[in-house]
């Protein structure tokens, strides 16, 4: 059918060789169409195998030659939606390449000193000791209710409020309190507890928009975005550009000319999708930016969506202040303000599954309540984190030495980049630097900033996650994550990323 | 202040104000009574007898004695040098244990009539999650699922509502049985066909709920004929293969499938879950298995918007490699089943009810047409408020489970004590009582 396009263009703009043209055209059509049907109905001769073009299928392992007969599966011709065949596609983002080669050949500094250093995951590792410490020593109780040592598995077995129990909402809304300096207080009749923060995204966007509509998000954005808002929703994120020269920072001019310009094409906005503290830059939005924000979402009566994920993940001596906590003082118009959080990176227990919705309109509870059933947080799972987090004693410790051991991490980290010309953007939140090596790049573009960190990723054997990754419209930024590794190894990584930049081979291998 | 001008308050999407959550029929509108006058055998002995709740909780001593005999489960082992990975996994590949544990009781429960690939399962937080999946992942908005009535009313929401996806029903009847025929089949496609819609799949629950009886291999057979037939999916949902009260009189679609040689297999895809014959729904546990890799890779990349926590993988990995304790639990499991539906079936037997003949589930499909006033749903509905308001039993009626015969009702039995489904006995003796002295 590719073919019909260069006839078309041939004849348009003169009007009586159309219909001269277009009976060929359109008899031209159906004779691919006729073919392209018979061709997929003729009966294969031998057994399907699974097609290995793509390298996501190649995951499937298949470990014994009997395996082989009972698991043998093939794509087929049976035709799966055009949702599916868009998500089946091979991962070509650098995010998700890197993350899948750090895993494949991870560092160890005994035991496996060539491996991929993982600085693509933000993930919180420094205080783990606490956590199993606290772990040890209360687990049986917390997991299985002290009713005098009886074991009580009805209370976790059964069906329980798909949007999470009263216990650990209680629990939640106290930790998420205390994580943000106590200046705001959260309602647990206005949470709804989900499986992590990626559905409580998906399901809000769910909430507020329709196939079709569009989210603005301020760039650079956590590729995870794309995913969580786009996969089944159908809904569009629309990017608004911040630059270097203001830090990264959001601006209202900005967000406004992303607006019009794409009312103008015909798409409708439903809301803001913001990042605070900002994922990958780190930085914090101030009060007044916050307050800005909310007016412009009045005037043009959308939705905010604020991930605070990393609000217990200050580093720096800015104060993080909550959207939760700019509405109190304004005290009305709350209902298009949505807030989501989760344990994932101020707790480190992403494979627990804990995310929050956090919102003060009562119809998108409603809604969100009974979308938790497709995914709830599990139910033994709620029983110890309502322990852990009502241990306000071991929260307390908790929190002040994450955020010394992070501040320690970030400051070693940003001057090793520094010996190495390496500058960052101003940040004090996250478990992340963004560091500019625009400098380093062979030309300024997305095709040089992609060719350093395949060189860094397959030479210096680090992975960091590349601007072009996160929309960055800056070439040449890349977000290192510091949390994953310990002191001892930043100087490796220092030296492997001078290895990485003085290489001067492209290898044949890059995507 | 200034005085704030009356603004259009601002939107919602469909999704979040349609009513395809269904939460106002009557299959709920009974929940809601029973929450607001719960029976208690001792402080509220009058109250509302849930029975419209198909939760298994007549195993949960073999759970909790496993647990405590075996605390590496729950915690996760001496130093906890398996805690920092387990609370740092967030794959969506699963824990390797976890899903070799999964395959395994699967096998186990087929009597080791069909394996499994440990590779091919995909985990998802409950069943409910798996099924509304797998229809993102097999049919675009628009496009129609097929499915036998009378189905689980929850099927509604969990098929449609995000994704667009529309049901067409394949009516099934008590002529015989309400088993599905080739001839319904093909009127339900057609009746697709004349709607415009495009048929993706074809959905069915074995063992059936709510009929509680499993599908016969010859249906089994026509029906993954069909599906070849028209080139469409197979999705069966077998939550309930477990609790099935015969171990042989369950022929999973898997069988089938290996009795062909696994050709034109992938399209079938297979839903379990542990929250009925393990009886553990509040731990969120569900997975996809499927015969078609690209529906593997792309159900893994979905499951991200439900990953069952890795604490809730580790245990049950532990739980359920545990072959005695998993073998006894099958076993046991089944026989107190058995001895409920037993139970259940002579209660209403005595009292002049008949119910359909069946062999799995945690409930039974009773007959109440004889009582109808007409044979129509309105009549049903009336018969269903007075069980509920008077003799103060909620059970779910068929026509909130799409059933074309009016009468037919739902009922639960394994989510109770024994004392408490003698009192229900009683309170429908009494029921039926009344209206044979009034007839």
């Amino acid at each position: 059918m590719r073919l019909i396009v260069p006839l078309q263009s041939v004849v348009q703009g003169r009007g009586g060789l159309i219909f001269g043209s277009l009976i060929p055209c359109a008899l031209f059509y159906f004779l691919q169409l006729y073919l392209k049907r018979h061709r997929s109905h003729n009966p294969q001769s031998s057994p399907p195998s699974p097609t290995l073009s793509s390298p996501k299928l190649a995951e499937l392992t298949r470990t014994s030659s009997r395996s082989n007969l009972f698991s043998r599966g093939s794509n087929g011709q049976v035709r799966i939606s055009s949702r599916a065949i868009s998500i089946a596609k091979p991962n070509d983002s650098p995010y998700y390449i890197g993350l899948e080669k750090a895993s494949e050949d991870p560092f160890d500094r005994f035991g496996n000193p060539d491996g991929v250093i993982q600085l693509g995951l933000s993930e919180n590792r420094l205080c783990f000791d606490l956590i199993e410490k606290w772990i040890l020593e209360n687990l049986k109780d917390s997991m299985m209710g002290s009713d005098d040592g009886d074991l009580n598995i009805n209370g976790i077995a059964t069906y329980q409020p798909f949007d999470g129990t009263l216990e650990l909402k209680l629990a939640m809304a106290g930790f998420m309190s205390h994580i943000m300096g106590g200046a705001v207080s959260f309602e647990p009749s206005q949470m709804v507890l989900t499986a992590g923060a990626t559905p409580a995204i998906e399901t809000l966007c769910f909430c507020l928009a329709d196939q079709g509509n569009a989210f603005l998000v301020p760039t650079p954005y956590y590729p995870g975005f794309d995913r969580d808002v786009k996969f089944r929703t159908g809904v569009e994120l629309i990017p608004v550009h911040c630059r270097s020269t203001d830090n990264f920072t959001l601006s209202i001019t900005a967000l406004d000319q992303a607006f019009n310009q794409t009312r103008k094409h015909g798409t409708k906005i439903r809301g803001i999708l913001l990042s605070n503290p900002a994922n990958p830059v780190g930085n914090l939005l101030s009060r007044e930016m916050l307050h800005a924000i909310l007016d412009f979402a009045r005037e043009k009566n959308i939705h905010i969506i604020s991930d605070e994920i990393f609000a217990g993940s200050i580093y720096g001596d800015e104060e993080f202040v909550s959207m939760a906590e700019v509405l109190d003082s304004e005290g009305f118009d709350k209902d298009r303000v949505h807030i989501v959080y989760g344990l994932s990176k101020d707790l480190s227990l992403p494979g627990f599954r804990v995310g929050v919705i956090y919102s003060f309109n009562e119809n998108v509870l409603a809604a969100a309540r009974k979308l938790t059933r497709f995914s709830s947080v599990s139910a033994p799972t709620q029983r110890i984190l309502v322990s852990m987090l009502s241990d306000t004693r071991f929260i307390e410790e908790y929190i002040k030495t994450t955020k010394r051991r992070v501040r320690n991490m970030y400051d070693l980290f940003v001057a090793g980049l520094k010996k190495l010309n390496i500058r960052c953007a101003d940040s004090s939140a996250g478990l992340y630097c963004w560091a500019d090596m625009s400098k380093l790049i062979s030309s300024y573009s997305e095709k040089g900033e992609l060719e350093l960190w395949d060189k860094l990723l397959n030479v210096g054997k680090i992975n960091v996650t590349p601007g072009s990754a996160c929309h960055c419209i800056e070439p040449g930024w890349f977000r290192c994550c510091f949390t994953t590794i310990v002191e001892e190894d930043i100087p490796v990584v220092m030296e492997r990323i001078q290895k990485a930049v003085k290489s001067t081979t492209i290898l044949s291998n890059s995507s | 202040m200034a005085i704030e001008i009356e603004k259009p308050s601002v939107g919602l999407s469909k999704v979040a104000v349609s009513e395809t959550h269904g939460e106002d029929s009557p299959y709920f509108a009974g929940w809601k009574a029973y929450d607001e006058n719960p029976y208690n055998e001792s402080s509220n002995p009058s109250g509302v007898i849930q029975m419209g709740l198909a939760e298994n909780q007549v195993s949960f001593d073999l759970l909790e004695k496993y647990l405590e005999e075996h605390s590496e489960a729950s915690s996760w082992g001496k130093g906890a040098p398996g805690f920092r990975e387990n609370a740092l996994f967030q794959d969506y590949h699963g824990l390797k244990s976890f899903r070799q544990a999964m395959a395994n009781f699967m096998e186990q429960i087929r009597g080791g009539r069909a394996r499994f690939d440990p590779d091919r399962i995909v985990l998802t937080a409950g069943a409910t999650a798996a099924n509304e999946l797998l229809t993102f992942i097999l049919a675009d908005p628009g496009d129609a699922l097929l499915v036998p009535t009378p189905y689980y009313p929850g099927f509604d929401r969990d098929l449609r509502w995000r994704t667009g996806v529309k049901i067409v029903p394949i009516h099934c009847d008590s002529s015989n049985n309400f088993q599905v025929t080739p001839e319904a089949m093909e009127a339900a496609y057609r009746c697709a066909e004349s709607m415009n819609l495009k048929v993706r799949g074809i959905l069915i629950t074995n063992p059936s709920n709510p009929l509680g009886a499993t599908i016969q291999r010859t249906v089994l057979e026509q029906i993954l004929d069909f599906a070849t037939n028209k080139n469409i999916h197979l999705v069966s949902d077998e939550i309930y293969s477990g609790s099935t009260f015969s171990s042989s009189e369950f022929i999973s679609i898997a069988e089938v499938l290996e009795t062909r040689g696994y050709k034109d297999s992938e399209r079938v895809h297979i839903v379990y879950s542990l929250s009925k014959d393990l009886g553990l729904p509040g731990f969120r546990v569900g997975t996809i298995y499927s015969y078609n890799d690209k529906v593997v890779t792309t159900a893994r990349r979905m499951s991200s918007f439900t990953l069952i926590s890795s604490q809730t993988q580790h245990l049950l990995a532990c739980m359920l490699s545990n072959k005695e304790f998993s073998e006894n639990y099958i076993k046991t499991n089944r026989e107190r089943l058995t001895r409920r539906y037993d139970m259940i079936i002579n209660g209403l037997k005595t009292a002049g009810i008949e119910c359909l003949k069946g062999n799995a589930g945690l409930f039974c499909w009773m007959n109440l047409s004889p009582l109808l006033e007409e044979p129509t749903r309105e009549s049903e509905l009336a018969l269903w408020k007075v069980i509920l308001n008077e003799v103060r039993l909620n059970i779910s009626p068929g026509s909130s489970c799409h059933c074309s015969e009016p009468g037919w009702f739902r009922v639960c039995f394994a989510n109770m004590s024994e004392q408490t489904l003698e009192v229900a006995l009683k309170r429908i003796h009494k029921l039926m009582e009344q209206r044979r002295r009034r007839n």
